[in-house]
């Protein structure tokens, strides 16, 4: 039988706000446990909760973007379940009036097409601490600095067919989100995480089969491989006659699998209801249109318009829109040089494999936009061919100055000077007769030999151009 | 000294015929005397009372004294009071030290007010006679065999004895008008949302409102005025302007057009409580006012939808108490679940856990409709009903409570009867109105209450009927007799 694979996903975005979401407590990584909770986020007797209303703003900018429908009035509700973790024994949530509701966003497949996935709703919610179970010696100790940080919950229609297309869903919320500033995107910090829902049908089928929610995922390639693992082990169970149970399951990358964790029956009933320390979220009109305009280009708008721009391939034009600020580094460059392909290949290419050696991020990379396309002029201009280009960058990319400064203190300016060159070719012509002689006798591939060592006598400065015009008349002359 | 109201304890201070330490000292002296006998507290904070009248005094020697400086008061223990015990009368909390002050404790600490004790309530403000504590029960100083009234009890038996001339009370369903009617005394529960609940232990959120226990209205127009007002920390609080609420006292009531819901009139009501608020229309009436028949068809639901909507509330409220973080922890727990049911089970008394357990199940999903949305819309078509009434009338008169205060013990195991008692008091909090309980009469020796109910924020007219009525009448002046005279 062929089977369909029917996928959704949730995804949790760490809001960028500066305090969290219902409190002044700080929401910055890595603080020392407990050091980041106030009162509100240690649910104190008494306290209440005051709505950030920068954390509603970055929710219209997604719905905005996500052409989704900005709820003029939304509701916060609480989700109650008891968990250590969780101080007030609620969850304060967004449960049937979402701030956002029913958008699309288009993703490209690894065949090129297009398709586009509906997302049936974002809505705003506060993030549980933190249960650490080692070294407490039998004990859990709990760590509140994340209650209460600010989360964007996005839940896609099961419009997806596959792992590969619910990664590329994913990689498209990444970039989203960092586009419009309002999630760092850090996956492995948890930033950015999705719980993934898996069912099988046979193909043609209407109906839905059951499903599992695989929880917690936090990298590209735990959602590829969690749900492939998913996808076959569900198919496993029905073709050898059983049936798949609904419930939630954890990926365990170290194993590659998933596991139960808690089934239907065990699930929470969350008594949601209307949190009445809280007033409906009320967002006008003019407070929409404010937001529209301070949006940013979006990835798509950026892709099309580095098409139309910059003379570039769809696909390049795809890898130098992955994120704003490597965007911006190729713009930066492209206005600079004439050639932009060239300004492409060199973005994508050296700097992006300097980059991601050193581990470094385009926003931080030591050699600037303006110096890199400072190169790239010298190349235009003759100045050092490509290939005294990549040595010339190596040593921008180690801080020994500007291209010019390096070039001239190397001296690696292209030599072009047409007597010098025919110098330098008698010289080698006379240095190898031997193979001269096998030349004359008709053996041409030699000719790339004879190149060689006339670019090795002058270290690579002559004009590649030149020396085979130069070489060729000699040779045959 | 202890028999004269706020405000003129006020004006003596201000002629510096006491001090602020003299009157601290009076007070806690008589708190020393008989408080044990009504159990009216859960601590008293003598030492931070005496710095406090100090300083007080300081202000009223520099000149700089408000109306309410170095006046002494008690706060229901619900109010969060930094540096100490705030015990929300349960046992779950009985070693929290609450490391902030309340809205309400800080602005009358900036008003100067001094801060005698912390008094006893029902636990988590769960009650209508006082007598779920964990502390214990507090009694009436009419009559030390009969409750005083809940959840604000330990505050109303204290200015009712004349243990302190003022006490602050949080009311959910009546919690401050029903104990007022019950030790003689006057209770202000303002319009949700005039006061800030900041710092004030939630029980159930969208009904809960501080408010005032004192002997006049006039205190209570002080005490408001220092009070009310929006705060930033809580979103429900609303941002209305807070007039001098003192300084409306004494309008003319030619005119007013007084509504008596007939729905409060019903056979549950006792004979001499309804001659007693007869009584009290007559009053009315002398002054100018109309008094009219009106409808309030659906307030009889009150009870039922309260009952639904307030352990909702308080179910997920209270889940914070689970032993991890503060409060009561179950001693060793051989894991977590036993953790949290020993804490909860043990820290929690029997009317919590079975408002709990109540508010737990109408949220269950296949119930949530049948009872948690139906309650919801019954709360708009009692709200709906009072709008309607005040179309065509300003004021609501009728009884605070059925029956004068009742015997310690006689309605503890039987819960709706108990919950009967605050049959009047609770649709004006499903309705988010403000109310007062004013002494209208004596019933076998026993304080009868009259309610007045206001619109929205119009407590300067709530607070003017009841003042014009306590000029005309002495109940008010009435105070227990005995060791407390």
């Amino acid at each position: 039988m062929t089977w369909e694979v029917v996928i959704g996903l949730e995804i949790h975005a760490q809001l960028k706000t500066a305090s969290k979401i219902f409190s002044g407590a700080a929401t910055a990584f890595g603080a020392e446990p407990n050091t980041q909770a106030c009162l509100v986020d240690l649910g104190y007797p008494g306290v209440l909760p005051v709505l950030n209303r920068e954390a509603v703003r970055m929710a219209v900018r997604f719905g905005l973007a996500s052409h989704s429908t900005v709820a003029p009035r939304s509701i916060f509700a609480r989700k109650n379940y008891f968990y250590p973790d969780l101080p007030k024994g609620y969850q304060i949530s967004q449960y049937e009036l979402p701030v956002v509701h029913d958008g699309w966003v288009d993703i490209t497949l690894d065949d090129g097409a297009v398709k586009r996935v509906g997302i049936t709703r974002a809505h705003l919610e506060e993030d549980a601490g933190k249960s650490l179970h080692e070294d407490f010696h039998g004990l859990s100790g709990i760590d509140l600095n994340r209650a209460g940080t600010p989360l964007l919950e996005i839940v896609s229609e099961p419009d997806l067919r596959s792992a590969r297309e619910a990664v590329a869903y994913m990689k498209l919320i990444h970039q989203l989100v960092r586009y419009l500033d309002i999630c760092d995107g850090n996956m492995q910090e948890g930033s950015l995480r999705c719980d993934a829902n898996v069912s099988v049908r046979p193909l043609g089928r209407h109906e839905f089969g059951t499903r599992a929610e695989i929880k917690n995922l936090n990298s590209f390639r735990f959602i590829e491989r969690a749900i492939n693992f998913e996808v076959e082990r569900q198919i496993d169970i029905i073709e050898s006659g059983g049936s798949v149970v609904q419930e939630t399951r954890l990926y365990d990358s170290a194993r590659d699998e998933t596991r139960p964790m808690r089934s239907k029956e065990e699930a929470n009933d969350y008594r949601y209801f209307p949190d009445p320390d809280l007033l409906p979220v009320e967002i006008d009109r003019a407070t929409v249109d404010e937001i529209r305009a301070e949006l940013p280009e979006l990835p798509w708008e950026k892709q099309d318009r580095l098409v139309s721009d910059y003379g570039l391939s769809a696909y390049d034009a795809s890898l130098l829109s992955a994120s704003r600020a490597m965007a911006d580094y190729f713009e930066a460059v492209a206005s600079r040089v004439g050639d932009k392909k060239v300004a492409a290949n060199w973005v994508m290419g050296d700097l992006s494999g300097a980059l991601n050696k050193d581990g470094i991020g385009i926003e931080a990379s030591p050699v600037s936009a303006e110096a890199l396309a400072g190169m790239l002029c010298r190349i235009e201009d003759g100045t050092i061919s490509g290939k005294i280009a990549k040595s010339v960058f190596e040593a921008m990319w180690a801080g020994e100055g500007s291209a010019d400064a390096i070039i001239e203190a190397r001296g690696l300016k292209q030599i072009t000077d047409s007597g010098a060159i025919q110098a330098v070719i008698q010289q080698v012509l006379a240095d190898n007769p031997g193979q001269l002689e096998q030349y004359r006798s008709g053996k041409d591939k030699l000719f790339g030999f004879f190149v060689g060592q006339v670019m090795k006598a002058t270290r690579g400065q002559a004009n590649p151009a030149e020396v085979n015009k130069l070489l060729k008349e000699m040779l045959n002359g | 000294m202890h028999t004269r109201t706020l405000a003129e304890l006020s004006a003596a201070l201000h002629a510096r015929e006491v001090s602020s330490v003299e009157l601290t000292r009076h007070f806690l002296a008589r708190i020393d005397a008989l408080a044990d006998k009504l159990n009216a507290f859960v601590t008293v904070t003598a030492d931070a009372a005496l710095a406090q009248a100090e300083a007080a005094d300081a202000v009223l020697g520099a000149g700089e004294a408000g109306p309410l400086t170095g006046i002494p008061l008690v706060h229901k223990d619900i109010f969060c009071t930094r540096g100490v015990r705030t015990s929300c009368g349960s046992r779950m909390l009985d070693n929290f030290v609450a490391p902030y002050d309340a809205f309400a404790v800080e602005r009358l600490a900036e008003a100067g007010m001094v801060t005698l004790a912390k008094a006893n309530m029902d636990e988590f403000a769960m009650g209508s006679s006082n007598e779920t504590s964990w502390y214990g029960p507090v009694r009436n100083p009419w009559d030390l065999d009969k409750v005083p009234g809940g959840s604000s009890g330990g505050s109303a038996a204290a200015v009712a004895a004349r243990l302190a001339p003022a006490a602050t009370g949080t009311d959910t369903g009546g919690s401050i008008r029903q104990p007022a009617a019950l030790t003689g005394i006057t209770g202000l529960k303002p319009t949700y949302g005039r006061i800030s609940r900041f710092g004030m232990i939630a029980f159930a959120s969208s009904l809960d409102q501080a408010g005032t226990l004192t002997q006049t209205a006039e205190d209570a127009a002080l005490m408001l005025t220092a009070m009310a007002g929006h705060d930033p920390r809580d979103s429900t609080s609303v941002d209305e302007p807070v007039p001098d609420y003192r300084a409306t006292l004494g309008d003319d009531l030619e005119g007013l057009r007084v509504g008596v819901p007939r729905e409060f009139f019903d056979e549950g009501l006792d004979a001499a409580n309804a001659a007693a608020v007869q009584a009290a229309l007559d009053e009315f009436r002398k002054l100018g006012a109309t008094v009219e028949d009106v409808s309030l068809p659906n307030v009889g639901l009150s009870v039922p939808a309260y009952y639904v909507v307030a352990p909702a509330e308080c179910s997920s409220n209270l889940s914070r108490y689970d032993g991890v973080r503060f409060g009561y922890r179950a001693e060793d727990p051989v894991d977590l679940e036993d953790m949290y049911k020993r804490s909860r089970g043990e820290g929690f008394g029997a009317e919590v856990k079975r408002r709990i357990m109540t508010g737990a199940y109408v949220l269950s999903a296949g119930y949530y409709d049948a009872y948690y949305l139906k309650a919801q819309r019954v709360r708009q078509l009692i709200a709906e009903d009072f709008r309607q009434a005040f179309a065509s009338v300003d004021l609501l008169l009728g009884p605070t409570t059925p029956t004068p205060a009742f015997a310690l013990g006689a309605k503890t195991d039987d819960p709706v009867t108990m919950y009967l008692n605050d049959i009047y008091t609770i649709g004006v909090n499903l309705a988010g109105l403000p109310g007062m309980s004013v002494p209208c009469g004596m019933v076998d020796g026993l304080p009868v209450g009259l309610q007045l109910i206001g619109r929205h924020f119009d407590e300067a007219g709530l607070l003017n009927a009841a003042h014009r009525y306590q000029q005309v009448t002495d109940w008010h002046r009435l105070a227990p007799g005995g060791e407390f005279a």
